[in-house]
């Protein structure tokens, strides 16, 4: 099934690609490598996935205050998620380095039912009417 | 809900005051979407992150050089360490040495303190409770919040810079009182004595705690700074929570116990012994000097020891006779720099790290790729001096 789901803009733009997503943070300095977008951290499920080109769904960033320059350097480097999507509350360091990085960056509204969003679906991010929408391929 | 901007806010977010102003305002207005601020408040003090060329990289330095061509600080802006001690030999790459110059001058022409710190709260008269800062820093910003009684939310190095532009800051999260108020408490049901017991137990709850503010409840509300001091840096390093407090919760809590501490154990202690002793992840303040000093005694160390604590630090510690006292037992004090990613720590140097700090843990693992032995200073001591 496709479906939609409604979205606080915080960083607009649209943007598409295949979903990556987590229920775990992310720490933007210790666990991603900047160069290649890989990400590194042997305790995180996503560890081996790449970041590039794909819509990350995750919850909220963590740790270091740096992360926003990471973020930076993913998109200087090429490496970038398309867009970001924060599941749970969209952290400063998140939002700091989509607004300089200009990566559109939405966050779910808590006000609707959520599905189970599963990896490898493709995805498009209006970040201007504020809409996720996913379709199963 | 919107960011109420006044009409001058506008003004410098259309670029009517230069494009550094402009995207500065963009920054802010993102993170005040982020965290739900109805406006913008003044902030009395800044302190970035970002300034190790380590961390922010080509990137970093190519933005920081760009940017600071326009941009200049309104408040006074204190910075972190940078990736060695430029007094010191090292056999750091021309390159690292002409980017990390690039980074420094860059920060200094916007005008900011040379502080290269990650404890100013030693180091500068601290404005009083209640007032709104803007740090950067995790452990800083964690310290300024449970500690001092400063107001910050837990900045990014970008949040803070754009504050220290504009001399603003959103208000929201953790500069509003009623979310200072802790609703979820970890419980502690087991003994902390060292400051590794307590690193862990930040680092635990970093990664348990969604909100902004945790209760440890009043186990916590009379120990000694060493052990703060690891306990926020720890926190800082593993969640996204910016403040502890030791009132008391009811409703919701979390239990802390031998099994939790021994899973975070498992993640982060990946050796028995190591290369390299490396102590200062926040760096040390003098209490902390002291501190190690007396507890060598007239040992020496039986391993190579690092030792990171801010310039001011080094230079009162030398009139005492406690940098002495370190460095004839065999201790290197490196100023300007800390343990966590710090080159100094490289893979091609060192195999392993024996460390006290938790946040030094997680970054060596994880990001210098060196293992660690994770292990309470008294044990150090112990065991690597004689």
């Amino acid at each position: 099934m496709d479906y939609s789901l409604n979205c606080k803009v915080i960083v607009g733009g649209r943007a598409k690609g295949r979903i990556l997503s987590t229920k775990q943070p992310i720490n933007f300095l210790s666990s991603v490598d900047h160069l290649t977008g890989l990400i590194t951290d042997k305790n995180h499920e996503l560890c081996g996935e790449f970041l590039k080109d794909n819509l990350l769904i995750f919850p909220y960033a963590v740790g270091s205050s740096v992360g926003a320059y990471s973020i930076f350097a993913l998109k200087c480097n090429g490496v970038s998620p398309s867009g970001i999507i924060c599941t749970l509350k969209t952290d400063i360091t998140t939002a700091s380095g989509c607004a300089i990085a200009n990566i559109p960056l939405l966050e779910l509204s808590k006000d609707q039912e959520i599905p189970e969003i599963e990896n490898f679906s493709e995805g498009t991010v209006d970040g201007i009417s504020g809409i996720l929408q996913i379709k199963k391929v | 809900m919107f960011v109420h901007l006044t009409r001058e806010e506008e003004d410098a977010l259309d670029e009517k005051q230069g494009t550094a102003i402009s995207t500065a305002y963009k920054i802010l207005l993102a993170i005040g979407k982020a965290t739900n601020a109805e406006k913008l408040i003044p902030v009395e003090w800044v302190h970035l992150s970002g300034v190790n060329y380590n961390t922010i990289g080509d990137a970093g330095v190519n933005f920081l050089t760009e940017y600071s061509q326009e941009a200049r600080f309104l408040v006074p802006t204190t910075i972190n360490p940078m990736g060695y001690d430029s007094h010191k030999q090292n056999n750091l790459s021309s390159n690292f040495k002409k980017q990390q110059g690039q980074i420094t001058n860059a920060y200094e022409k916007m005008g900011s303190v040379p502080s290269f710190s990650c404890i100013p709260y030693e180091l500068f008269q601290l404005p009083d409770r209640g007032h709104n800062v803007s740090f950067a820093e995790s452990n800083a910003a964690v310290m300024a919040n449970s500690i001092f009684g400063l107001h910050t939310n837990k900045e990014s190095s970008l949040s803070a810079l754009a504050s220290a532009i504009t001399g603003k800051a959103p208000y929201s999260d953790l500069r509003i009182n009623s979310i200072r108020d802790p609703k979820i408490k970890i419980k502690i049901e087991k003994e902390l004595k060292t400051e590794l017991d307590y690193g862990i137990l930040g680092y635990f709850s970093g990664n348990s705690v969604k909100e902004s503010c945790v209760s440890f409840g009043h186990q916590i509300s009379s120990i000694d700074m060493y052990k703060t001091k690891a306990l926020a840096a720890a926190l800082g390093t593993s969640g996204a929570c910016g403040m502890f407090s030791s009132k008391e919760v009811y409703d919701e809590s979390i239990s802390y116990g031998k099994e939790e501490e021994k899973s975070i154990v498992n993640e982060l202690n990946t050796t028995d012994s190591g290369d390299v002793i490396a102590l200062g992840s926040p760096q040390l303040g003098m209490y902390e000097l002291e501190l190690v000093s007396n507890m060598i005694g007239g040992n020496k160390f039986s391993k190579k020891c690092m030792i990171f604590c801010p310039r001011p630090i080094y230079e009162k510690s030398c009139k005492s006779g406690i940098a002495q006292r370190l460095e004839n037992a065999g201790a290197s004090i490196i100023c300007d720099a800390c343990t966590c990613l710090s080159p100094l720590l490289s893979r091609e140097e060192y195999d392993s790290v024996i460390t006290n700090s938790v946040k030094a843990a997680h970054y060596l693992n994880k990001s210098n790729g060196v293992s660690v032995c994770l292990t309470d200073i008294k044990s150090i001591i112990r065991n690597y001096t004689k």
